[in-house]
């Protein structure tokens, strides 16, 4: 447990004091003071999420405007296309993708969202990285672009099946939106950022408000009776039956995008012989990765009995031991299957669907599956 | 008679005889949350006092039960090996974790009764 006195240098969001008014249970994370879980429970707001609607508050996560010196997108695109492998200049205006920070190495310094708003790109972030982050733009893009630190922003995710009739009754554009829209709508009459994205699997929406009326929104949203406060200890089962990656646990300075299997999230248009391959940290071992294969990657791993492997689990190829063959990087319950999940480093030559590991389990070697992800299917409106 | 006394780390212990019935108390099992597995020790097997003897895990972490006195596993809970989920409805009740026979009754001078419990945990 952590000591009283770091408690109180924690920080808040501005949904703090709903927090505490639902009953969240509050420890720290990323430096700020954030529910685990409700009343509920993580089992029962887990399933809720996956039958009805979940409202989470991600306001830690950084909100970065990336604005363009020369006033057009593109020159912002081309210029954060030197900090990551994604193909930037294609994100049309109006939507958003997924992509990386790499550096010199081709490890991953963070997992971002980067959102064509039409004159500049909406970025967000990792909470415990976007310090460096920030830093990371200024240093590299300053030249070309205005880094815009948006800290009066709250950002509250809205998910599950029922998420798109939720947001219906107060932004009308909501329903028509597709996985991976994103731009400014007014939401209960106030100027959100909406996309439609998450990190749960399920169909939804990340809504960036101002600060201030954060809590008068997530109120309006939990009127709902289909509407449960959702912990991070459901969004953190909930992303891993989806076999998403969590940043400092799946991915780290340590992992290229190609042993952490998010080849595809690399656009052609980047890779070797592509329109405009490479011009990325760590462009040459990366590619190398693309054309050469990594000697090792993460796959999704399922148990056979009903204990949890959890991340630090060590895995091996035979039930007697030896040297360890890899790590788990992420495992525990997830409610939907009724079963443990895990995900971890493995060789390659051991990565194949139907493979037969083992993990440490208090001295125990419990026999794992290497499993297709996600775990548990996604039910994105593309 | 049955005499029940709890330990330090919130397990319980329901005593008749020479034999105590052990499980987690309803405290312990709120503060876990949702238990989706347990691992109960081997029936026969010599247990001492504090010593880890079975594990708790909720969707989050997994939590030693240790042995709140020195003597043998006479039997475990087969319901609760079937329905973890038992903790949290009857920590006190059905969700017994294990039956030791108390090899050393001076070691029960060490834990504390209800009253004394119920001010640990406030």
């Amino acid at each position: 447990m952590p000591a009283r006195d770091d408690e109180t240098s924690l920080k808040r969001t501005p949904l703090h004091d709903l927090h505490v008014s639902l009953g969240g249970k509050m420890v720290p994370f990323a430096g700020y003071d954030m529910p685990v879980q409700y009343p509920a429970g993580v089992l029962k707001e887990h399933l809720h999420t996956r039958a009805s609607a979940g409202l989470f508050d991600v306001s830690h996560m950084g909100q970065i405007a990336l604005r363009p010196k020369s006033g057009k997108v593109e020159d912002a695109a081309r210029a954060l296309e030197r900090l990551v492998p994604q193909d930037i200049v294609a994100i049309a205006p109006g939507r958003q993708r997924y992509a990386q920070f790499t550096n010199a190495d081709g490890g991953i310094l963070d997992d971002l969202m980067v959102a064509n708003f039409g004159d500049h790109l909406f970025l967000v972030v990792n909470a415990a990285c976007k310090g460096a982050d920030e830093a990371h733009l200024r240093t590299h893009l300053s030249g070309d672009c205005v880094i815009d630190s948006l800290e009066s922003r709250a950002l509250i995710a809205l998910q599950g099946p029922k998420a798109e009739a939720v947001l219906a009754k107060l932004c009308a554009e909501a329903p028509a939106m597709k996985f991976m829209d994103a731009g400014p709508h007014e939401v209960a009459g106030l100027p959100c950022f909406v996309s439609r994205s998450g990190y749960t699997g399920e169909d939804g929406f990340e809504i960036s408000v101002p600060a201030a009326d954060a809590e008068r929104l997530a109120r309006r949203l939990l009127d709902n009776p289909d509407v449960m406060p959702i912990g991070l200890g459901a969004r953190d089962s909930l992303r891993l039956e989806v076999g998403l990656c969590l940043y400092g646990h799946d991915i780290d300075t340590t992992t290229t995008p190609v042993e952490a299997a998010l080849e595809w999230s690399v656009q052609k248009s980047r890779r070797t012989a592509g329109a405009r391959a490479g011009g990325f940290p760590g462009a040459a071992k990366i590619l190398a990765h693309f054309d050469n294969g990594a000697s090792r990657r993460r796959v999704g791993l399922r148990a056979e009995g009903r204990a949890p492997v959890r991340e630090g689990a060590l895995l091996f190829a035979d039930a007697t031991g030896g040297a360890p063959i890899g790590k788990v990087t992420s495992g525990g319950f997830g409610p939907s299957l009724n079963a443990p999940v895990a995900m971890g480093y493995v060789p390659t030559r051991l990565s194949a669907l139907g493979t037969k590991l083992f993990a440490e389990v208090r001295g125990q070697f419990l026999p794992l599956t290497v499993a297709a992800m996600p775990f548990v299917k996604n039910t994105y409106k593309r | 008679m049955t005499t029940t006394l709890y330990t330090s780390d919130h397990e319980w212990l329901a005593i008749d005889g020479d034999v105590a019935t052990v499980g987690i108390t309803d405290y312990a099992q709120q503060q876990l949350g949702d238990v989706v597995f347990v691992e109960l020790p081997k029936v026969g097997r010599a247990l001492k006092k504090a010593e880890a003897a079975a594990v708790v895990e909720s969707v989050k972490a997994a939590s030693d039960v240790y042995a709140p006195v020195t003597g043998e596993v006479l039997a475990t809970n087969p319901e609760l090996a079937a329905e973890p989920a038992l903790v949290n409805t009857d920590a006190q009740g059905k969700a017994w974790f294990f039956k030791i026979k108390i090899a050393d009754k001076s070691e029960l001078g060490g834990l504390m009764d209800e009253a004394a419990y119920k001010a640990h945990t406030a």
